[in-house]
């Protein structure tokens, strides 16, 4: 049984532009997958993720996810509000409720930022406010975990450090990850599974199981040599280029 | 050099500037002209108009009507600026009504209110109000356009109520322009009030002020003014500022 169902027949701004983002997109994920979705910038990544978290219901088509499954959200910036300490952000998404008490205080100091839950955002470094965003996404076990590009633009060591937490945190609760990367180390060291998206409009390329075995980091020889043979049989793979759906040749 | 600088910086600049003020008035009042007493004189009228009871009473009722035209003013202003903001196609609705209610003479306005409304209570306020109404519209409406929809959009993926989403994403964006509006809001306010008081009320500091210019009694007029003044001051320092420094902490 799948958690996700997928369908977007047409998804177009009506507003300025009149640009097609998405069209045919197809796909379902089963429950407690880690699913990485890999394309060219400008390929409607975003639009997907924004469709699937129920943000954007202008489009045709169906997405299936269950009405009220929690949702869990990671964004390209951190998002927080910068009137509320690291703790109160982690709170807003929990329902007001005696029995979630504390529930924030103990995922920041699980993720440490023990001496932070007090601190307003402008006070943290960037990888600290991406940790309280990580933090708020997972705080209300998410059945469904949607992140789009949440490392990029920090430092290798430290994005490394919030992958590790990623992962530790997905295998402890076990949500459906949707990973939007343009990052194809990244998804390999990630993923159960790589979506490729082709240049906008978004349609799927190649639907790519991952099988090396975790955990793996994105610059161990196995991620290398993944990466290596992938991009022998699909030379124009990162480009968002068509190419032959032959997952089996590759994984 | 640098140490005597930075304590004359804060409070004792401001003394000095007080002082100084008082002392040019003194100055200028030495002459003897019946125009302008010094600033003795109008102590003396301030406390012989304490002592009879005068005082009180109108400051009183003048501030509680600068307080219900000021609640007035700042609700369905803010109300309007929102939904102005939000909404291009209220922007372009209500857009003239706007420019003309920011153009319109305060006086033509409370006369206005007079004829239509009668000469009461009711329509003193609303004629207070409706002339500070277009400029919190305005304020707000700015806060509004400027409002950061990705962190609404955080309220919505989590599934916020409306009024979470409203309290914890939305008004913080907006306090600065609150107390923008509320500060102007207040000066403009009370200066209003006194000319609705002397055209149409028989109580408070602006009537009181119009009795004393039929009598050229230019002390009484000072101490008045001077009562007045210190009551707004003291409103800005005591509930404004330190609202605005709880509100804004997290800039610190």
């Amino acid at each position: 049984m799948s958690a996700l169902d997928v369908a977007i027949a047409r998804k177009t701004y009506r507003k300025g532009s009149g640009i097609t983002a998405l069209a045919e997109l197809a796909f379902a994920v089963p429950a407690g997958q880690f699913l990485c979705i890999v394309g060219p910038s400008g390929c409607g990544k975003t639009t997907l993720l924004s469709v699937v978290a129920g943000l954007d219901r202008d489009f045709e088509g169906t997405v299936g996810r269950g009405a009220d499954a929690r949702i869990g959200f990671v964004f390209q910036t951190p998002r927080l509000m910068p009137w509320l300490s690291a703790r109160d952000n982690v709170r807003l998404a929990l329902e007001p409720r005696p029995r979630e008490e504390g529930r924030a205080e103990a995922l920041l100091r699980e993720m440490n930022l023990n001496g932070q839950l007090n601190s307003y955002p402008g006070h943290l470094s960037g990888g600290q406010q991406r940790r309280v965003a990580l933090a708020r996404a997972f705080v209300n076990e998410p059945e469904l975990l949607l992140l789009d590009e949440p490392f990029t633009s920090l430092d290798a060591p430290t994005a490394q450090q919030l992958r590790d937490l990623l992962l530790a945190l997905w295998q402890k609760q076990r949500p459906t990850v949707l990973f939007v990367t343009h990052d194809l180390r990244e998804a390999l060291s990630l993923g159960d599974r790589i979506l490729f998206l082709s240049a906008g409009p978004g349609r799927i390329v190649l639907d790519l199981p991952v099988e090396l075995a975790r955990p793996r980091l994105p610059d161990s020889p196995a991620v290398e040599a993944a990466r290596k043979r992938l991009l022998d049989i699909y030379p124009d793979l990162l480009r968002g280029l068509d190419a032959p759906k032959r997952a089996e040749d590759a994984a | 050099m640098s140490f005597a600088r930075s304590s004359l910086n804060d409070t004792g600049l401001r003394l000095l500037s007080a002082l100084l003020l008082l002392a040019v008035w003194q100055a200028a009042s030495l002459s003897g002209s019946a125009l302008l007493p010094g600033p003795v004189a109008v102590a003396r009228a301030l406390i012989d108009d304490a002592a009879n009871g005068y005082l009180l009473s109108d400051l009183g009722y003048t501030l509680v009507r600068v307080i219900a035209a000021f609640v007035v003013a700042m609700a369905v202003g803010s109300a309007i600026g929102m939904l102005m903001g939000r909404s291009r196609r209220v922007d372009g609705l209500f857009d003239l009504w706007l420019v003309l209610g920011l153009n319109i003479p305060a006086l033509v306005i409370i006369i206005l209110c007079y004829l239509w409304i009668g000469l009461d209570e009711t329509a003193a306020i609303a004629a207070v109000a409706l002339n500070k109404i277009p400029q919190t519209a305005t304020i707000l409406r700015e806060g509004a356009r400027s409002v950061d929809a990705s962190l609404l959009q955080v309220a919505e993926v989590f599934g916020l109520p409306w009024l979470r989403k409203m309290r914890s994403t939305y008004l913080p964006q907006l306090y600065p322009y609150f107390m923008a509006a509320a500060r102007s809001g207040l000066s403009l306010i009370w200066k209003i009030v006194l000319v609705v008081e002397l055209i149409g009320r028989s109580n408070g500091v602006g009537f009181r002020l119009g009795l004393y210019f039929q009598f050229f009694d230019i002390a009484n007029i000072l101490a008045y003014s001077a009562s007045f003044i210190a009551i707004v001051l003291a409103i800005e320092g005591f509930l404004i500022r330190p609202l605005e420094r709880r509100l804004t902490r997290w800039r610190q």
